[in-house]
């Protein structure tokens, strides 16, 4: 079988990862295709790149795509201000147009010396035909630079990966060539693990009165914004600090306020969930 | 290979091309699959290309694998295991008991069943697939001739997974909030040069400075600006009410969108004759005749309406059931003379299929191309507005 050469990312200490993620890595790799991930905020796609560079211990090269960015920013900038001003006061050699030339995060990945992983970060928020300009440059792994009349190939074709968070859809013809996929929230069994990942010395007491009632808030599908593992994190930390346990009593948590971040989740868990009591004072949803 | 499977996929409306099936036939080739549930998460992860499509992928998958049985996996693993020397000798004489107990077949048998029975994930205990027990089946456990089923949870076989269909809720046939209906408008674009001539034209002013021996000379364009004009006329009749929600939220999402360089709305009622309404509640109204006039045919138009009515409503000069009598045009010719005098018409229907028979639906689905008030529908009938004609 060829199974070691298969398993080259195992997932990394700091991160835990689910089988099917990790296989869809790997077979990334492997046929050299980029791997686009999805999924609610808070789930970890963009430190999935972290977690493969420094398992595999390779240079990390990150693009953070912008609104504004285009699809040649990633490949090279031609510097015209800077050969302009040159020009007109003297500096570098002008006459040469390579001094002027510098190469983007796509350009950095294809001309290291040794492979790197390229995260090509929320690519759904530049233009709607930005992920088309860079189809064949993500194919071929290599660009042509006219103004030099060169062409830049890749030395090692980088492990790319690529994070997307379905603002906009994304063509077909990109999505044809790249690996997908979809990261679910985590169940209980897998946040365990998470968390004790980021508190190895949380009482099991704890962490299960706590799991118990984020899984509970989680359901309730009426929030603009459902609590996400971040802060799930936030709220053990403050729970820990303050050595209250996670237990849901009478509908009140404590330290709402670090698992629901919006007003209005917040008015509607405290009107639907909290029994009301009957001396009618404010409700406690500090946790004091 | 498992061909099939791929027109399955297509059946079940996963837009799967032949690129991604070769990546596939590569993958295989190239031995990354060992067993069924890779298979299932792999051959996902390189044909399914979207979570809206998963919960297709899974109907499909279970309908092509379910008769496959039993996953070729268990088998190798406890021939591999059972051929392996090294786990020899460290078995007790009880182990080695126990082995004989029971031979493969009846193994694999009483595999399956339970697998049949058990329906939830067990840890400890002596008889359930799952971990940390001493049943013959799971993972982590103790029996020496257990059956290691897969990783965390790996209980699930790969077509069980895909039994559980957790992905029914991401089907974008199913449902539409604002945020999808904005995104999906605002692919309704084109980009013009118009406006002030104010940004900096770096390439020209440097060709010109270049020109004029270095001395700066600056060069200006017109900035890019959508534009796109978008008309949205609703029914806002009473076989409307149940999709009043559907409509408000498309309403706002087109209204909110900064996006057009027009964005103009108009209600009928049932269907339109004559005049059209500004407002909700019908009171303020304006003429086609005066619309068709001062609109340019360029506007996009997007009519939204169940399109059902008495056939008479719609084909006859005095079919409106409010205002006897009063008609200039029968609905449908006032329909016809906005297909002729707009470019571009589409017609959005909440009425899901069932009532697409319905005579008045068929006549105006030939005047305008037709499609569901859903996100794969809106997505069509946006595709179908920015299409040259």
């Amino acid at each position: 079988m060829t199974q070691k050469q298969f398993e080259q990312f195992k997932g990394s200490s700091d991160y835990v990862i689910s089988d099917p993620l990790k296989n869809a890595v790997n077979v990334s790799i492997v046929l050299q295709r980029p791997l686009i991930v999805r999924g609610e905020p808070g789930t970890g796609k963009t430190l999935l790149s972290h977690s493969i560079a420094s398992s595999l211990g390779k240079e990390l090269i990150r693009w953070n795509v912008k609104s504004t960015t285009k699809a040649s920013d990633g490949l090279y900038i031609y510097d015209t201000v800077q050969r302009l001003n040159d020009s007109r006061f003297g500096g570098k050699d002008v006459s040469d147009i390579k001094h002027y030339i510098k190469l983007g995060k796509l350009g950095q990945a294809f001309t290291a010396p040794v492979q790197v992983v390229l995260l090509i970060d929320e690519v759904d928020k530049a233009d709607l035909e930005f992920p088309n300009d860079l189809l064949n440059e993500l194919d071929e792994m290599s660009f042509y630079i006219p103004e030099t009349d060169e062409t830049i190939s890749a030395i090692l074709r980088p492990v790319v990966i690529i994070t997307s968070n379905n603002e906009k859809e994304l063509p077909d013809a990109f999505l044809r060539r790249c690996i997908f996929h979809y990261i679910e929230f985590p169940e209980p069994d897998l946040m365990e693990e998470i968390v004790k990942v980021h508190f190895p010395n949380i009482k099991s007491s704890l962490l299960k009165d706590a799991l118990d009632s984020f899984y509970v808030l989680r359901k309730i599908d009426d929030f603009r914004k459902k609590p996400s593992t971040s802060e799930l994190i936030d709220w053990i930390q403050a729970l820990m600090a303050s050595g209250l346990d996670g237990k849901i009593k009478d509908g009140e948590i404590p330290f709402l306020g670090t698992l629901l971040k919006k007003e209005t989740d917040i008015d509607y868990y405290v009107s639907h969930h909290v029994r009301k009591k009957p001396q009618g004072r404010g409700y406690n949803i500090s946790g004091n | 290979m498992f061909t099939p499977f791929f027109y399955k996929l297509k059946e079940k409306k996963v837009p799967v091309s032949i690129t991604e099936w070769m990546v596939l036939m590569e993958a295989l080739d190239k031995r990354l699959i060992g067993n069924m549930s890779d298979f299932y998460y792999l051959a996902r992860a390189i044909l399914v290309k979207s979570e809206t499509h998963f919960d297709q992928y899974d109907v499909a998958f279970q309908e092509y694998f379910n008769g496959i049985a039993p996953p070729l996996e268990v088998t190798e693993e406890l021939l591999a295991w059972l051929t392996d020397p090294k786990n020899r000798p460290q078995l007790t004489p009880e182990e080695m008991a126990a082995i004989q107990k029971m031979d493969l077949e009846e193994l694999l048998r009483e595999f399956e069943k339970r697998l049949k029975e058990q329906d939830e994930r067990h840890d400890g205990g002596n008889r359930w697939i799952g971990t940390g027990g001493t049943s013959p089946f799971g993972n982590s456990g103790y029996n020496p001739q257990g059956i290691r089923v897969g990783g965390p949870g790996g209980m699930r076989s790969a077509v069980r997974i895909a039994e559980q269909r957790y992905f029914r809720n991401y089907r974008d046939d199913m449902t539409l909030d604002i945020r999808q209906i904005k995104v999906a408008l605002k692919q309704l674009r084109k980009l013009n040069r118009t406006g002030p001539e104010d940004e900096l034209d770096l390439d020209r002013t440097i060709d010109a400075t270049c020109k004029n021996a270095g001395e700066i000379e600056f060069m200006w364009k017109r900035p890019r600006k959508n534009a796109i004009k978008l008309l949205l006329i609703m029914d806002a009749g009473g076989s409307m009410e149940p999709y009043a929600d559907l409509c408000s939220q498309l309403f706002s999402a087109a209204n909110s969108l900064s996006h057009f360089k027009a964005f103009k709305y108009y209600y009928f009622h049932n269907c339109p004759y004559d005049v059209l309404y500004s407002d909700i509640q019908q009171r303020k109204s304006e003429t086609i005749e005066h619309l068709l006039k001062i609109l340019e045919p360029d506007y996009k138009v997007i009519f939204v309406g169940d399109a059902c009515m008495a056939f008479s409503e719609l084909m006859e000069r005095y079919g409106d059931i409010y205002f006897h009598g009063y008609q200039k045009m029968s609905g449908i010719d006032t329909l016809k003379h906005f297909r002729s005098h707009f470019t571009h018409c589409v017609w959005l229907n909440p009425e899901k299929t069932v009532l697409r028979s319905y005579p008045t639906v068929q006549v105006i689905a030939k005047l305008f191309p037709m499609y569901d008030l859903s996100l794969e529908g809106l997505n069509l009938a946006v595709k179908k507005l920015v299409t040259r004609r």
